[in-house]
């Protein structure tokens, strides 16, 4: 479903801030995968999904999604094969819209859009039966401006507006990161939920180490913009945070207190 | 007095055109486009120029209407492809129209008088068939003293108005209009959702600039002329309109706010046609009178906003230092 291929990215190259964000990715989902993604701080796993999702291009290598090449596709036009949360929940709703105004444009995601009203009584049906499924009581609220909502609704609201045209990709860079802990947890249920229901094949970067062996099906590590750790199903299953740990002081033979203070 | 309030509202109605393109562009797209000072004579220009030779008014005003989109789009153009800061895009293109405008015109005013125009036409058929008098009776009726010379221009500048008002509520709640806002509201999340931005502001601003050549179409046939000065400070009173009528009015719905910003655009009209009554004001002030219409505008509503809140601070001090000291006489009748 996709595949990144000998993706080398450098940023500002030949300058004394010279950083080499990302070198030799190589990496394949099928359909269906959820992969997470651990590592530090520049480690390059916002770099990666910011190149699958087109905001930033490869210096080489090459982006296949679901058997085309997309290395070069624009931004605006890859966006209708992939679904993306953002870290800020306030980054994937548009405030001053109604709820039922965002769901219409995130339903015409994959669509043309035309000169026909975006919100009919069809469609809010629709929507109504959407926002059911997130428990939160948004289907009795279509009509109020989204910036009045708190940040776990929006959060919860962007991950609905993501995954419900059913993307080819779904792509969560921390999505719970700026959440309480107990909204935290609510978006982490609704995501297993959501991607479990559409079967999508989905990517999401996390701090949180034990979020990201609860989650998915697959779990790579990343540091110095290489992927350093590759573990799958049958692996993860009886993998913990201080084997992960380990694992990473034997590949990289450094100590890792800096790094247990930020990721555990 | 009830004339030159008429006089106000008629061209209020047909400046609310103007406001609505600069709503479109400020509010919607979020996007401060200076090109309207250019625009509005560009409309008027080209109208102008293709009734003196001949061309029916109607089609002159439509021509006025395209280029003046196309006058949008190249400020957008010069955003979006040239990533360009979007006040120096505007000012830029604003400038650019100024030697165009003289171009179109090839002279610095274009008189219309004895013309057909649109106003004219509609004039002489509503006078044939003698539209007026009802509404002259019912005015004398009143004991209002003075009658206007005839009601047709007041009637075709609302139905004008409410037609592209009608237009622009329908079209901002269309699936294209929700991108559109959504490109004013939160851009990366739209582009997320699969919208071309770069297409969506060079359209919108096109729209927008469309609407004020066109509100500069009519002015310049209701005026009788064309004069490559008279767009100066147009963007400021079209931000004036847009600024009083939201806070008259209010913005809780897409066609509220639209409404809002027409009303807007009489309201300072009548009240600039008032302030011109001041014997000591003369028609040159009419720009600082602007001026300190926006300001007032911008400023009274931040003023009675924190007196609100000093006031409601104050109260609740009081209502604690009561309850305070009913307590502390509770205790002493205690001790007692």
């Amino acid at each position: 479903m996709l595949q990144l291929s000998q993706v080398f990215l450098t940023f500002n190259e030949g300058t004394m801030d010279e950083k080499k964000a990302l070198q030799h990715v190589n990496l394949d989902l099928k359909h269906g995968d959820f992969l997470t993604i651990i590592g530090s701080n520049g480690a390059g796993k916002s770099t990666m999904m910011n190149i699958v999702s087109g905001s930033l291009l490869p210096d080489a290598g090459d982006v296949v999604i679901d058997e085309s090449p997309v290395t070069h596709l624009q931004e605006y036009k890859r966006a209708q094969l992939i679904g993306r949360v953002f870290q800020d929940p306030m980054a994937g709703t548009a405030p001053s819209m109604t709820i039922e105004e965002n769901l219409a444009m995130a339903w015409s995601r994959n669509k043309k859009r035309k000169l026909i009203p975006g919100v009919t009584k069809k469609r809010k049906d629709l929507f109504r039966e959407h926002l059911e499924s997130l428990h939160l009581g948004l289907e009795d609220r279509l009509s109020a401006k989204v910036g009045l909502l708190s940040g776990g609704e929006r959060q919860a609201l962007s991950l609905l507006m993501a995954t419900f045209t059913e993307p080819k990709i779904l792509l969560l860079d921390e999505h719970t990161a700026a959440l309480d802990p107990s909204r935290a947890e609510l978006i982490t249920n609704l995501t297993a939920e959501i991607v479990d229901k559409f079967n999508l094949t989905t990517m999401m970067v996390t701090h949180n180490m034990q979020q990201a062996l609860d989650l998915g099906n697959r779990l790579i590590m990343m540091d110095k913009g290489q992927i350093i750790l590759d573990v799958d199903e049958s692996e993860k299953k009886d993998l913990t945070i201080d084997k992960l740990l380990n694992e990473f002081q034997r590949i990289r033979g450094e100590q890792m207190a800096n790094d247990k203070a930020i990721l555990g | 007095m009830f004339i030159s309030i008429f006089g106000a509202l008629e061209s209020g109605l047909i400046y609310a055109l103007m406001a609505l393109g600069v709503y479109l562009s400020f509010r919607v797209l979020d996007f401060p486009d200076l090109t309207v000072d250019g625009s509005f004579v560009t409309g008027a220009a080209m109208a102008a120029v293709m009734i003196i030779n001949g061309q029916s008014p109607v089609v002159a005003t439509i021509a006025a209407v395209i280029t003046g989109f196309i006058a949008g789009c190249f400020t957008g153009l010069l955003h979006t492809k040239g990533k360009i800061n979007p006040l120096l895009s505007g000012i830029l293109m604003m400038i650019a129209l100024y030697s165009i405008n003289l171009r179109i015109m090839g002279q610095s005013n274009i008189p219309l008088l004895g013309e057909t125009t649109i106003f004219s036409s509609v004039t002489s058929f509503w006078e044939s068939l003698n539209l007026s008098a009802p509404f002259n009776a019912v005015i004398g009726a009143l004991g209002v003293p003075g009658t206007p010379q005839t009601w047709a221009i007041l009637f075709i500048a609302l139905i004008v108005t409410l037609i592209i008002k009608c237009i622009t509520d329908y079209f901002l709640k269309t699936e294209v209009g929700l991108a559109l806002r959504a490109t004013g509201d939160n851009q990366k999340m739209i582009r997320s959702f699969s919208a071309n931005t770069d297409i969506l502001i060079i359209m919108g601003l096109g729209i927008s600039n469309a609407f004020v050549a066109l509100s500069g179409a009519l002015i310049a046939q209701h005026g009788g002329f064309a004069d490559v000065g008279m767009g100066i400070g147009m963007i400021i009173i079209g931000l004036a309109s847009v600024i009083i009528g939201e806070a008259l009015f209010g913005t809780k719905t897409i066609a509220r706010t639209t409404l809002a910003v027409i009303g807007g655009a009489v309201i300072y009209r009548i009240v600039v046609s008032l302030a011109l009554r001041v014997d000591f004001l003369e028609t040159g002030d009419m720009k600082l009178i602007t001026a300190i219409i926006v300001i007032a505008a911008l400023v009274t509503p931040k003023i009675l906003e924190s007196q609100r809140e000093r006031r409601r601070r104050l109260r609740k001090k009081a209502e604690l230092a009561e309850v305070a000291s009913l307590e502390e006489g509770g205790k002493r009748n205690a001790a007692t």
